[in-house]
């Protein structure tokens, strides 16, 4: 069975790593922050200048001068430490953030990204995502397969205006994990039930399979 | 040196129609509203508007476009209001995107007299064209000039008179850049105390680079997106 966007962000849960500073996006990527693995310690930052977030607070506890890059409200965990952008994207653009996780339209074989605009319809600007996927290391796409008319969101190029080039290192969506290297969609798991066959005819870039593909443990 | 003015009307005085400005902020999360809430009842237009967002439809930046008084937005995210959205895609409102990084640091450049530097951030995308490309240690940048304000309007959380400046939380993010670029730079703040009141190792914008203070007579703090927990 596919995933739902909380299964989608149980399986990211478990790239991070210990002693990380990890960078969430907006959606599917924020719910990451609900199921870090147990024994481990990381640190969120948001991009507006909060390094140490922690859970939305309580109802009656909000304070409209504490928000995530969301813009919603969320309180700070112990150690926490605010800043101004110019710093925030030092950190960024400084590698000193370990892993980025965002959401995206559409990711290419080679790992290129699109989610900021589609031409004459949408445009809600780039925000701090070109920043993250043109310095981010380590680059993990939070999305659904297709999209909202069915069609593949894995391409073989892209073919709305680009976020950053080449970038990519691992989509997870409700039916796969897939790593992108030498220029193809790597097929690592299978959501629980899900064929390969059905991930195959979903993805229209390059998917190579190497043998027999797991499924996912959630 | 004191920097104080008594109001908004004054801290104000000089601001014409064609400027540039820039107005700090990250969504609604420390921005100048009483500045932008006089700037509504001034009625210059053709404003040049250097912000992160352009606030919501009803407040913040939003105001200033639904009364058709800025020409052009340097922003990078405008997801959250919709005449903004119209208003670009109908070709009424000049719009210049930039990455949030980028923003913040053309920003930064411009007070620390910076003329431009590179960045790997829109390589390779829209955000690329026309600018020079240039690689270091293999990898491709671009080059970003520096932005700069006629009027930089900051919101702080405490000042004194002397112009120095404290932020609370994340209301800081765009402020402390912004304030170092504008010729004039106007921060209002939520408190203002005598010279001396604040700690110098807590201050997080120094006075240089604030020419007028005021105390906002009223601070709505609208919240964006309220998210919460349960008990």
């Amino acid at each position: 069975m596919a995933l739902d966007k909380t299964g989608i962000a149980q399986r990211i849960a478990q790239e991070l790593r210990d002693g990380w500073y990890v960078n969430l996006g907006i959606g599917i990527p924020t719910l990451v922050a609900n199921y870090i693995p147990q024994g481990i310690e990381v640190e969120f930052q948001s991009e507006n200048g909060v390094l140490g977030m922690g859970p939305f607070p309580f109802e009656g506890e909000e304070d409209a001068d504490l928000i995530n890059a969301g813009k919603q409200t969320i309180t700070t965990m112990k150690g926490a430490s605010f800043f101004d952008s110019a710093t925030s994207f030092a950190m960024i653009r400084g590698q000193h953030v370990q892993l980025t996780v965002l959401g995206a339209m559409e990711v290419s074989e080679n790992g290129d990204i699109a989610n900021w605009k589609i031409p004459g319809k949408m445009v809600k600007g780039m925000g701090g995502a070109m920043d993250l996927v043109a310095s981010a290391d380590n680059i993990i796409v939070a999305m659904m397969h297709s999209n909202r008319a069915g069609a593949s969101k894995l391409l073989k190029s892209c073919s709305l205006p680009l976020t950053g080039v080449a970038c990519v290192k691992k989509v997870v969506t409700e039916l796969a994990v897939l790593e992108i290297k030498d220029g193809a969609f790597h097929l690592i798991e299978r959501a629980p039930g899900v064929s390969v066959e059905e991930i195959q005819s979903k993805t229209e870039g390059n998917l190579v399979v190497n043998g027999t593909i797991p499924e996912m443990s959630l | 040196m004191n920097k104080e003015i008594g109001n908004v009307h004054g801290a104000l005085k000089g601001l014409e129609s064609g400027m540039t400005l820039m107005l700090g902020g990250f969504g609604l999360c420390g921005i100048p509203e009483n500045s932008i809430n006089e700037i509504v009842k001034l009625g210059v237009t053709n404003l040049t508007c250097i912000s992160n967002n352009a606030g919501v439809d009803n407040f913040g930046l939003g105001l200033l476009l639904q009364n058709r008084q800025i020409k052009k937005m340097v922003s990078s995210y405008v997801g959250e209001n919709d005449e903004f959205e119209r208003q670009m895609l109908s070709g009424e409102l000049e719009v210049d995107l930039i990455p949030q990084g980028s923003l913040a640091e053309r920003c930064r450049a411009g007070g620390a007299g910076i003329p431009a530097f590179f960045t790997p951030a829109g390589y390779g995308t829209e955000v690329a064209e026309g600018k020079e490309v240039r690689d270091f240690n293999g990898k491709p940048h671009i080059l970003e000039s520096a932005l700069h304000a006629d009027f930089a309007i900051v919101k702080a959380w405490k000042g004194d008179t002397e112009g120095n400046l404290v932020y609370k939380a994340t209301a800081r993010n765009f402020n402390p850049m912004m304030a170092m670029a504008g010729k004039i730079t106007i921060a209002e703040v939520e408190e203002l105390v005598p010279a001396g009141k604040l700690d110098p190792n807590e201050i997080h914008t120094p006075g240089i680079f604030v020419q007028r203070i005021f105390q906002g007579e009223k601070f709505e703090k609208r919240i964006e997106q309220r998210t919460t927990r349960s008990k």
